[in-house]
């Protein structure tokens, strides 16, 4: 007995000929794609909205699927396929094509011959198409047409430029920012052919999606201050790769010109981003072609560092090590999930410590032990969990600015509440943000520090639906909030709600993988599990260290207290870290420091030995995004001048066996490092419990007293400082584009109205690190909240004002 | 057989103060509105269904057939918007009728809206018309002060608001989505239809729109009767209608008469042309609809005759032209006004008027080819049916009826280099001065 | 130059007249223009505020309708329909003759000069008056059966000062006071003026004289022969052009 097809959603219908089946509700325009007939389209984008713009996909349809036709052709891009309809597309009726020719040549009339100056110009959807379903002659200018002009190019923001005459207003532009973006900041103004894409005169399109606006133009109309006129692209070669700049693992597209990177594109990864980036990512390159970029090793020669070649580099580096004493390594956040497993095997391999730490901001013990209980090899939550969750709970962490992607994808899911499937957001923040307006999200209004007790709360709120349909965010600056961190762990154990980590770089969950903490092995293997510590020691053939490790801020003061000689340092910001004063006191006080930087920084130039690390377009990787996933990624370029973190360490290591201390590393090179990890794979023991004394880190005299992420003030304030990093901020890896940076947000201080009556409209804050004078602005906080950005004056809030969740004083700003 | 004309949208704009809450009780107003209250909403929607009444926006859509589209299982409110944006040129039929009688127009919104179960109504006007908005607003008002809106209307437990909404000046709005979006606050562009308003329009909610005319006979219906109503008109064309004669007759103004009516009647009534002078084309329903001759004198205007002579009853704007008037220069203007007006949202309409001006400035001039016709007539295929919406529809009814009809009118502005008609001779004071 | 309070206020009761604030938006840049003689950045900028959209949302609407000015308007607008039934009629000589006499180009306004009101001209599309043609607008009230000679003495009595009446309404207030009553803050002249004009009435005129009438009302007899589905409706509908209709049917079915 055969078994009854299931009923499925599916739609047989023909086209050109061909019958075929697809889903209900697919658009005429797509299901030709399937059968190989591309319809020119401008204004249809798969992840907008159909709107029916442009009409050039015009088709004939002989039969609605009901046996009658339409009398006239149809759009395909607005009309969905129904069951035995019969389509024709330019492929086989005249009709269809006539029509498709008519409208282009509308949308050619009162375009102009620009296209050998154009930057579309070889890549431009409305040239291809004008080429392949377009008249070869111009009816329009030669009875002397007159066309459309306007003043050339006009800033809609410092980045991006507007030529309204190559404009076929599609509007996929202003729908991307309506629609996905959230930023209506650029709108059709005018009317009839008049009408243009347009700003208000006082409030430029600076939203941080403006880029994707530029990429999907079907036409020139969009361009970047950045990417203008640079290149061509039929003299592009384009390397697939992985955004740098969070935790996201954006796919982008890198297009390069004989060894320069020229501009960097969305890829298109459904499961990740979509087709969209931030401008972070698509502007956020030139960092590594600043002029100080470090090209050469350094080693430090009477006081002065002088250039070296990389042996002697690695000589002098594996010499100075050895007679450090105690050694920390200080890794950063930024590095790839290969190079962090090369400084985590360095640190136990060659330096037999386990004071290692990743995390190069404020951070606590708390957070490690979350970290290995909680985060390390868990993939519990992914994009697409965030659309399908009744509710998306953020803690300690702001999306549009952190995290855009997750902005991006919570819009969009959250988007859907008016056709009753919406995910509801719902933000635990000392005030609402713009960027939660645009999630549609309620807030739960929480002093810093009040965010344990606010998680706490949250199962008690029936209204919030936490349940095991639910999915709760962490931001990495819930570290600095005693006990958040476990009630974030508490509330899903206790709702079943799904938990995950999201921090702010790209390196940080691959350094979580990686074992870059002091309670971690690599694979999630805890240092105070003796089986771990075995099934680790046997593959690279040494004892681990038992003694679990310190934490960054256990390194710094062990630095300063003289209990830790040497130091190892990647791409650490001293600015970035629970106290800049103390770190750079702390590099002062080491004897021997090893950089392994991109560019000159305060670690350089305290560094006894420099090595230039290589930036991530000159070396193959792999980013572990916040949801757990792989990133890999090759190099585009090779560069002799510098070399990946692995390769540098793998040097080092090389001459501390010379010397006989530790092991050579065993790898030199990335794939080599991959296959190793590989080899070892996750740790299929007991994982670490929140809360167990085995993920205590190592007692320190002087970890304490450091505060370890708690408040680091005693300043009698009355204010709580809350702060984060806006996306376009003063952060090192966005230097380089003057124009990007003008996109972003003046930095102001944010006060309660009654607060704000008090001391605004500029206040001074005074912490125990300085003051700082900012514009205010009032907002719905606590009365005795002030929020300002984390990096966007000075050397930044941490070295300039105080630490999170401290108490500051604030007066009424000198006019300025 | 009914009378030649029928009065009864038009039957109290003599009246004393007609505009009046008093004057319009006075002869029965709001009458209609007890009548309807007795019946179920549904028997009300079956009564207009029964009448045969079509949309006197122009389209003729069946209005009781409209209002069944509502899904009443919808949870959402319903909401009846009214189309007062009367701007299709040679139609002035609505802002007559709201100035002398919006009582008539307010009565007809209760009843329609409780037909539809709408608790909530738009009239929106365009802005344009200042008095018109002053006389709706009073008369809603003064609704609102005799119980006939707000609260527990009539003691029948049904409710409504009315809201007089003023446009600001946007001939597209007069498109249902259109107008929409311009209640919604937005430009006024078309929406993409499914989902169509009865299923989803004002604020996603199921709403009716329907024009002036429309909802002010449906108070007639209701207290007549639809049978009353269907035994004037034509078969398929039943009731009465305002036709409004413009232009070269001696006395334009409006003519309520059953549909079906031919010009020829109505040119009768209205004294003939002017002294001297010939039908030379006319439009049956505003300038959207093709152009007719004296050849279709006597076609019955009503919605199927119009069609089976290749043009559309449309709102029976019946602009008159005679023998002085250069088809060219007339077609020009009215292309001037749809590029003036298209909404820029789809590409035929808003470049395709663009280039016919060009196209058709530089025939009017003289300049150009006979070839440029049959550009002409080829972009008008390229237009006519592409676009978003009937806008641009309606912009080249004018262009390919015209060349249809007076092809030789174009060739000779080309073979004499320049337009061949004097303008002042087709003024309202022609003949009056003194010619040179 | 903000807005006053009081019309911040006004703004705000109008968003509140509707289920949904944003509609309130072409009534609000109304009032927009009866304060600020046109519309302003910080009327824009208020709107916005008010309406919780950008400033470039509420640009994108003042510049859409023809009716909102962005360059200050006169004391009176005056509109001269040159659409073509209009100026075939005499439209178009009535508005050069205008521009000669006032020495204004199209959407152009009189300079101020001492004792004289301003006045900004401007060809207007159809105004749905054709039966009156030509015709012109005075601040958007009718002035019916237009030459060139009483167009002259009409913006000759506007920029005096003088009292002008429409001819089929009430006397002429000011642009800014005009705009208000579109704002939906009515003033107290809609009693003024006839119900109809002249050629409104003359078909009832003609009706009248011949006793013709609609038919008295009986008890319903046979029903209209009206379309029985939405098929047969969606023939019979003037569709050829608005493909609408035959969707609809398909939607629904």
């Amino acid at each position: 007995m055969t078994t009854v097809p299931e009923k499925t959603d599916l739609v047989t219908l023909t086209i050109d000929g061909v019958q075929l089946s697809v889903p209900k509700d697919t658009l005429v325009i797509r299901a030709a794609e399937q059968v190989g007939v591309q319809v020119p389209r401008f204004c249809d984008h798969p992840l907008l909205a159909p709107v029916g713009a442009c009409r050039q996909c015009l088709v004939d349809v002989p039969d609605a699927g009901n046996g009658r036709g339409f009398p006239k052709p149809q759009a395909s891009c607005t009309l969905p396929v129904a069951e035995g309809m019969v389509v024709n597309t330019q492929a086989t009726s005249p009709v269809a094509d006539k029509a498709q020719q008519g409208i282009m040549e509308f949308l050619l009339i009162n375009h102009p011959l620009d296209c050998p100056v154009c930057d579309k110009g070889g890549e431009c959807p409305l040239q291809n198409q004008a080429m392949s379903n377009g008249r070869a002659d111009s009816r329009f200018s030669a009875r002397g047409g007159v066309k459309r002009t306007y003043p050339k190019p006009i800033n809609i923001s410092a980045q991006v430029l507007l030529d309204r005459e190559r404009c076929v207003l599609c509007a996929r532009c202003t729908r991307f920012s309506e629609q996905i973006a959230g930023d209506p900041f650029i709108a059709l103004v005018e009317r009839g052919a008049l009408q243009q894409v347009g700003i208000y005169e006082r409030e430029p399109f600076e939203s941080y999606f403006s880029g994707n606006t530029i990429q999907i133009c079907p036409v020139g109309a969009l361009t970047s201050a950045d990417y203008r006129f640079r290149s061509r692209p039929f003299d592009l070669v384009s390397t697939p790769s992985v955004a740098e700049h969070d935790a996201c693992g954006s796919a982008i597209r890198i297009d390069h010109r004989r060894g320069k990177v020229m501009r960097r594109l969305a890829g298109n990864d459904p499961e990740v981003n979509e087709e969209w980036i931030t401008d972070k990512d698509r502007f956020g390159f030139h960092y590594a072609t600043e002029p100080d970029r470090l090209t050469y090793p350094q080693i430090r020669e009477d006081g002065e560092l002088r250039p070296a070649s990389w042996p002697e580099a690695f000589a002098v580096a594996a010499r100075g090590l050895s007679e450090a004493g105690g050694t920390g390594v200080l890794t950063g956040g930024r590095v790839t999930a290969e190079d962090a497993y090369a400084y985590s095997k360095f640190a136990r391999v060659a330096l037999g410590t386990n004071d290692i730490d990743f995390r190069s901001r404020p951070h606590s013990a708390e957070e490690a032990a979350f970290l290995a209980a909680e985060v390390v090899l868990r993939r519990t939550v992914t994009y697409a969990d965030l659309e399908s969750a009744s509710t998306v709970v953020l803690a300690g962490l702001e999306p549009e600015d952190e995290a855009g992607m997750i902005f991006l994808r919570l819009r969009k899911a959250a988007g859907r509440a008016g056709s009753g499937g919406g995910t509801r957001v719902v933000s635990i923040a000392p005030y609402a943000s713009r960027g939660l307006a645009k999630m549609h999200g309620q807030l739960v209004r929480t002093a810093p520090g009040d965010e344990a007790a606010a998680l706490a709360a949250l199962v008690a709120q029936g209204e919030f639906g936490i349940d095991k349909t639910a999915v709760i965010l962490v931001g990495e600056r819930l570290a600095t909030v005693p006990g958040a961190l476990s009630a974030a762990a508490g509330l899903a154990a206790r709702t079943g709600a799904r938990l995950a980590w999201v921090p702010r770089r790209a390196g940080d969950r691959g350094a979580v993988e990686a074992g870059c903490l002091p309670n971690l092995l690599p694979g999630g293997r805890p240092v105070a599990d003796a089986g771990a510590r075995v099934d680790v020691g046997a593959d690279w053939g040494v004892d681990v260290p038992e003694t679990p490790g310190r934490d960054a801020d256990g390194i710094i003061a062990a630095l300063g207290s003289g209990e830790l000689g040497g130091v190892v340092v990647g791409g650490v910001d001293p600015d970035d870290t629970t106290d800049p004063a103390a770190t750079r006191a702390a590099l002062e006080a080491a004897s021997f420091v090893v950089a392994l930087e991109l560019r000159e920084t305060d670690v350089t130039r305290a560094a006894d030995v420099v090595f230039p690390v290589a930036p991530v377009s000159d070396k193959a990787g792999t980013f572990v995004t916040w949801e757990g996933r792989p990133r890999p990624f090759e190099a585009v370029f090779s560069s002799p001048s510098s070399l990946p973190d692995l390769r540098i360490l793998a040097g080092i290591a090389e001459e501390l066996s010379a010397l006989g201390v530790g092991r050579p590393l065993g790898f030199r090179t990335v794939a080599e490092a991959r296959a190793e990890m590989e080899e070892m794979g996750p740790w299929d023991g007991e994982r670490a419990v929140l809360g167990g004394s085995e993920t205590a880190l190592r007692p320190s005299s002087t970890t304490e007293e450091a505060g370890a992420g708690a408040p680091s003030s005693t300043t009698e304030g009355h204010f709580a400082l809350a702060t984060w990093k806006l996306m376009i901020d003063n952060g090192s890896l966005q230097d380089g584009d003057k124009a990007y940076r003008a996109t972003g947000r003046a930095p102001v201080a944010r006060l309660s109205p009654t607060a704000y009556d008090a001391h605004g409209p500029t206040v001074t804050l005074t912490g125990d690190r300085g003051s700082v004078t900012l514009p205010a602005e009032p907002a719905e906080l606590d009365d005795d909240v002030v929020w300002v950005p984390a990096n966007s004056f000075g050397n930044g809030v941490l070295a300039d004002l105080a630490s999170p969740g401290s108490r500051v004083t604030i007066a009424k700003g000198a006019d300025q | 057989m009914p009378d030649t004309l029928t009065p009864v949208l038009t039957d109290n704009w003599g009246d004393d103060r007609a505009w009046t809450l008093a004057a319009y009780t006075e002869r029965g107003g709001y009458g209609a509105l007890d009548k309807a209250f007795a019946m179920d909403p549904a028997a009300v929607i079956e009564t207009v269904k029964e009448s045969g009444l079509r949309g006197r926006g122009g389209a003729g859509f069946p209005t009781g057939m409209k209002w069944g589209f509502i899904p009443q299982d919808n949870p959402r409110p319903k909401y009846l918007v009214v189309n007062a944006d009367e701007s299709e040129p040679g139609t002035c039929k609505d802002i007559p009728l709201m100035m002398a009688s919006p009582h008539t127009l307010v009565e007809g919104v209760i009843i329609s809206s409780y037909a539809i179960r709408a608790n909530k109504a738009f009239i929106y006007i365009r802005g344009e018309v200042l008095h018109v908005v002053r006389r709706v607003q009073r008369a809603v008002q003064e609704a609102y002060l005799a119980g006939h809106l707000g609260k527990d209307i009539h003691g029948s437990g049904y409710d409504l608001d009315v809201v007089v909404h003023a446009g600001a000046g946007a001939y597209i709005c007069g498109e249902e989505t259109a107008l929409l979006e311009g209640l919604e606050g937005r430009r006024g562009q078309p929406r993409l239809r499914p989902p169509f308003p009865a299923v989803a329009g004002l604020y996603a909610s199921p709403t009716v729109i329907n024009n002036v005319e429309s909802i002010a006979s449906v108070p007639s219906i209701v207290a007549n009767g639809h049978g009353w109503f269907a035994s004037m008109g034509t078969e398929k064309s039943k009731g009465f209608g305002i036709f409004s004669l413009s232009g070269h007759v001696r006395r334009p103004g409006q003519y309520e008469a059953p549909l079906g009516i031919t010009l020829r009647t109505l040119i009768d009534l209205a004294g003939g042309m002017r002294e001297g002078h010939e039908l030379k084309f006319w439009t049956p329903g505003g300038s959207s609809t093709p152009l007719l001759t004296a050849e279709h004198l006597d076609i019955p205007l009503d919605f199927e005759g119009v069609g089976a002579a290749g043009s559309m009853l449309g709102t029976r704007a019946l602009q008159i032209f005679d023998d002085t008037t250069c088809v060219v220069r007339a077609t020009l203007r009215w292309t001037e006004f749809y590029k003036h007006e298209s909404c820029g949202k789809c590409t035929p309409c808003r470049e395709g008027t663009w280039w016919l001006v060009q196209v058709l400035s530089a025939l009017e001039k003289g300049q150009g080819s006979e070839s440029d016709l049959d550009l002409l007539l080829d972009q008008c295929d390229n237009i006519l049916g592409r676009s978003f919406c009937a806008l641009a529809d309606g912009a080249v009814s004018p262009i390919t009826s015209s060349i249809q009809y007076f092809r030789d009118e174009y060739v000779a502005h080309l073979t004499e280099g320049g337009c061949p008609f004097d303008p002042a001779r087709s003024t309202a004071w022609a003949g009056q001065e003194v010619l040179a | 130059m903000t807005l006053s309070e009081e019309t911040l206020v006004e703004l705000k009761e109008i968003a509140a007249r509707y289920p949904e604030p944003r509609s309130g938006l072409l009534p609000m840049l109304h009032l927009v223009q009866s304060v600020e003689g046109r519309i302003t950045p910080e009327g824009i900028e208020a709107c916005a505020e008010i309406l919780g959209i950008t400033a470039a949302d509420v640009s994108g609407v003042a510049t859409f309708y023809t009716m909102y000015k962005r360059r200050p308007v006169g004391d009176y607008h005056v509109g001269v329909c040159t659409n073509t039934l209009c100026a075939v009629m005499g439209g178009d000589a009535i508005f050069e003759r205008l521009q000669d006499h006032l020495g204004v180009g199209n959407d152009e306004t009189t300079d101020d000069a001492p004792g004289l009101r301003s006045i900004t001209l401007e060809h207007v599309e159809c105004n749905a008056a054709c039966d009156y043609a030509p015709v012109m607008m005075a601040n958007w009230e009718f002035m019916d059966n237009m030459t060139p000679e009483s167009a002259v003495q009409l913006v000759d009595d506007l920029r005096a000062g003088n009292e002008v009446r429409s001819t089929r309404g009430p006397r002429i207030v000011t642009w800014r006071e005009a705009e208000r009553v579109l704002a939906g803050f009515p003033d107290d002249l809609a009693d003024d003026g006839p119900a109809a004009g002249p050629a409104s009435l003359v078909g009832l005129g003609i009706a009248r004289e011949r006793g013709w009438t609609a038919p008295h009302p009986e008890t319903d007899s046979g029903s209209g022969r009206t379309a029985d589905t939405k098929q047969e409706a969606v023939e019979q509908a003037d569709t050829a052009r608005a493909e609408t209709e035959t969707k609809q049917e398909d939607s629904d079915a």
